[in-house]
């Protein structure tokens, strides 16, 4: 047993200081309409779930719509218990209420790869709750053992062939009690799960109809963006309001805390407000702060003693008994979320009530900031949430529901904030940089014996969920590290938490996209050490039959591991297994004589247990293949004079098309329950490309993102 | 007052006449399919046809547009080669970055209806899409090519 909590442990409790209160943690089915009497149609057995008369099934959807394909498989997984015909199965977006928290967290939030893995009995209960009310609703009115009658594609089927359809029955369904265990379907009798479906939301996407939070506009509405510090802890010494309210469609300029709102009637008016503004600015608090006296720091950080946050075995023994130890730094860089879409909330602060309209991963936490914020309670803040353009773990951070409702309360108008571009750089949640210091011992047969692992790195944890950083250990900043499916007899890891003015926040894949790419790449440098072959080290080190091993092999025998490859060309392997589901990645890479790399092909294996919607999980396979590459190549936020100086993404490259390789997703079942997929296929990418290059080149790249000078220097 | 003729129908806005297109379009006349992202002409998100040719619109003052033809996504017909090839390929996964990588790839084809791999590197490899969904771009610009050369022949 490891003594430390999972990310999924912890954020399970951290919910409750999240939410302010102890909340009820089932959401119980309820049936709402024989409160309302018969004649209210639609059926509605649940706050998911809705059916009307004329056969349309409408699923409500609390997670927010980023493009991850959730609004397509979460109705999925509720329309195959159903027995529903899918033509009839319409998505909606539904408000932040209590019956959409996440059961687990007990808050409305988009992340973890949450959206089906905690809800995976919840949401086929509903579906077979719901067929089970219209079997017998069909039953009675045939008068009939319910037993005898079959639903199929939306209709309830007589044994002599004749049927009601879903909407005939709503009446009769809708008068009914909602089965507390209605019965769930074996895997083998799905028709929906695990079948080819079309993405619910991409007609719209396609036609340019889709409303993001930036599209979005109310009646009377002004738009305002906002100048803030440029440097950490600078405060604006002076501004020139005049000349920002003589900007044609300026309305108002309103001083916030530590920032300037300019609100106008259109956005570009509000940008030139802002222009016009002319802000000195203080020189902050961290004027040397740059990207050099950074990784001093860090480095010196990595000298010190950390807290410890595992320790099992005896490590010193251990190394004093080994046959060889290999030791080795590793260094990744801040990033930037980067999602396309800049941030920005709209919000109308009236008396008694307060509406957000935002494209937020957030629900529950901008609730509860406007509540806080408008003194209202929180059943008169209602947030509406839009479709998000990506959006990587920064849209659950509050800012600009906060700058929102303070500009409503100060314009007495709808407002909305949008960040520009270089506003969203700036003020980004980062990645935290990372850099660790691992050293390995090997015994005479080559295998791990003892591990010891120093990780210097800022806590997100500290600032989002405090209760569960205990004594100096972030659980999110050593994930990844500490339940490493590798099994070491004698195992140290120590964390030393950095104390800086950077923000840092949550980045898809949280720790596991950096830990993994430190663990992975070790990993092979030990094999390398003991000689062995780079899975079958694996394979010695991991459970058999678990699924990083089964993993392992499938796809080493699927991409043909071992087979000879012409000069200059490598393959590299990593694996992780993180919310709730197991990945690996096969990079095939080719070095030309200048050293530039290619990445020839990337093979992804995905064990997610039960593959609800699997053209969805190949896309987010190859959308994690690509942002992994575009980090291991390219990405890196830069800092100079106490500020963010990465300002846009000509500073900021995100992977191109030209550098995009073959990619082949290949989906590996084992049946369990659904797991996670937008966050698992990350995190394997950069370590199997380091390995790749390692294998081509016989040089190993230790920092993100790769310094591919490394390789013509030989 | 500035008249611009978009997606077939003529427009009067009363702006600076310094206004990038890309805030005459989404706030003056509410085509927020157009998408600002970076300002700086770097990501092609913004992208729309002036004349046919793709244009970052983040990057022209609407007084240089002049009496030409605008064309936003909403101009395409719904049944156009690149809508129905988007579809079919299950390209968007935000799908933000796609209206004006829709818009890009048509002016792309118009000069190099039959384009070979590397062509489409080339062509879209000034754009940028954060989820990924690069595979399928180029799955779906190859098959409005071909939606296309059966129309045309």
């Amino acid at each position: 047993m490891h003594a430390y909590m999972t990310r999924r442990t912890f954020l399970a409790k951290s919910s409750l200081v999240i939410a302010g209160t102890v909340l009820s943690s089932r959401i119980e089915l309820f049936n709402a309409t024989p409160v309302q009497a018969a004649a209210h149609t639609p059926f509605k057995p649940h706050a998911f779930l809705e059916i009307g008369a004329d056969e349309t099934i409408t699923v409500w959807v609390g997670q927010t719509n980023l493009g991850q394909g959730s609004h397509t498989g979460i109705p999925m997984v509720i329309a195959d218990e159903l027995d529903a015909d899918w033509k009839t199965v319409q998505v909606k977006m539904a408000p932040a209420a209590e019956p959409f928290k996440d059961p687990v967290w007990h808050v409305q939030t988009t992340g973890g790869s949450t959206s089906i893995r905690h809800r995976w009995d919840m949401l086929r209960q509903v579906g077979a709750a719901a067929r089970q009310m219209l079997v017998e609703a069909a039953a009675e009115q045939w008068q009939m053992p319910a037993q005898k009658c079959t639903a199929k594609e939306g209709k309830v089927f007589h044994p002599d062939g004749s049927s009601l359809s879903y909407g005939q029955l709503t009446v009769a369904a809708g008068k009914r009690a909602v089965p507390d265990n209605p019965t769930l379907k074996a895997p083998q009798d799905y028709t929906i799960i695990g079948t080819p479906r079309e993405r619910v939301d991409i007609p719209d996407k396609v036609m340019g109809k889709t409303v993001y939070g930036i599209d979005f506009s109310i009646d009377n509405m002004g738009v305002a963006v906002l100048a803030r510090p440029p440097y950490y802890g600078a405060t604006p010494e002076s501004h020139d309001a005049d000349a920002a309210m003589a900007v044609k469609g300026v309305v108002k300029v309103v001083e916030l805390d530590n920032s300037i709102g300019v609100c106008a009637e259109t956005t570009y008016a509000a940008m030139q407000g802002r222009e016009a503004l002319n802000i000195t600015w203080s020189k902050g608090s961290h004027p040397e702060l740059n990207d050099e006296t950074l990784d001093a720091q860090y480095q010196e950080h990595l000298t010190k003693p950390g807290a410890v946050a595992q320790n099992e075995g005896d490590v010193e023994t251990a190394f004093a008994a080994a046959g060889q130890t290999v030791a080795q730094s590793y260094k990744l860089p801040y990033l930037s979320h980067a999602q396309v879409e800049p941030i920005n909330c709209t919000a109308h602060v009236e008396k008694d009530r307060c509406r957000i309209w935002a494209p937020t991963q957030g629900q529950t936490v901008f609730q509860m900031t406007a509540a806080k914020l408008t003194g209202l309670p929180m059943d008169k803040v209602e947030v509406m949430t839009l479709p998000a353009g990506g959006g990587f773990g920064l849209r659950a951070e509050h800012d600009p529901v906060v700058e929102s409702v303070l500009l409503s309360k100060a314009l007495g108008r709808p407002v909305k904030v949008i960040w520009s571009r270089e506003d969203d750089f700036a003020n980004d949640y980062f990645r935290p940089a990372n850099h660790s210091r691992i050293e390995a011992g090997l015994d005479n047969s080559g295998k791990v014996v003892a591990w010891s692992h120093k990780l210097a790195v800022p806590s997100v944890m500290t600032r989002l969920m405090p209760q569960f950083v205990k004594e100096g250990v972030d659980p999110d900043a050593v994930s990844g590290v500490l339940d490493m499916a590798y099994s070491v007899p004698n195992k140290r890891v120590e964390y030393v938490m950095m104390d800086l003015p950077i923000r840092v926040g949550f980045w898809r894949s949280v720790g596991y996209s950096s830990n993994v790419f430190i663990v992975e790449s070790f990993m092979d440098e030990l094999a390398q050490a003991a000689g062995a072959d780079p899975v079958q080290f694996r394979l010695d080190h991991l459970e058999k039959g678990s699924r990083p091993y089964n993993i392992l092999v499938q796809l080493a025998e699927r991409t043909g591991w071992g087979d000879p490859l012409p000069e200059g060309r490598g393959r590299g392997i990593a694996v992780t297994t993180c919310f709730e589901s197991t990945a690996a990645h096969v990079a095939e890479v080719s070095v030309g004589p200048d050293g530039k790399i290619k990445v020839d092909k990337m093979h992804c294996g995905i064990n997610c247990g039960t593959a609800v919607y699997p053209d969805g999980i190949r896309a987010q396979a190859e959308a994690g293949v690509i942002m992994g590459m575009s980090v291991a190549f390219h990405e890196r936020v830069r800092f100079k004079d106490g500020g963010v100086y990465t300002a846009n993404y000509d500073e900021y490259q995100i992977l191109r098309m030209s550098e995009v390789p073959e990619i082949e997703v290949h989906i590996l079942e084992d049946g369990m329950k659904a797991g996670g997929i937008g966050e698992p296929v990350v995190p394997s990418v950069a370590p199997s490309i380091a390995n790749a290059i390692f294998a081509a080149t016989g040089v190993r790249l230790r920092e993100l993102p790769f310094d591919t000078n490394k390789l013509s220097e030989g | 007052m500035i008249t611009l003729q978009i997606n077939g129908i003529k427009k009067q806005v009363d702006v600076d006449s310094e206004t990038p297109l890309l805030w005459v379009l989404r706030d003056n006349l509410g085509i927020t399919s157009v998408k600002y992202t970076c300002g700086i002409a770097e990501c092609g998100i913004c992208t729309v046809l002036i004349d046919g040719e793709a244009v970052r619109s983040c990057a022209i003052p609407v007084k240089d547009v002049g009496a030409s033809e605008v064309t936003t996504v909403e101009g395409l017909t719904e049944n156009h080669p690149v809508k129905v090839a988007w579809i079919e390929k299950q390209v968007p996964q935000c799908g933000y970055c796609q209206p004006g990588i829709m818009l890009q790839t048509v002016d792309f084809l118009s000069r190099q209806p039959d384009p070979t791999d590397e062509q489409i590197d080339d062509a879209m490899d000034d754009v940028i899409c954060r989820c990924g969904s690069h595979p399928r771009l180029k799955n779906a610009i190859k098959m409005a090519a071909e939606i296309s050369s059966k129309q045309g022949g």
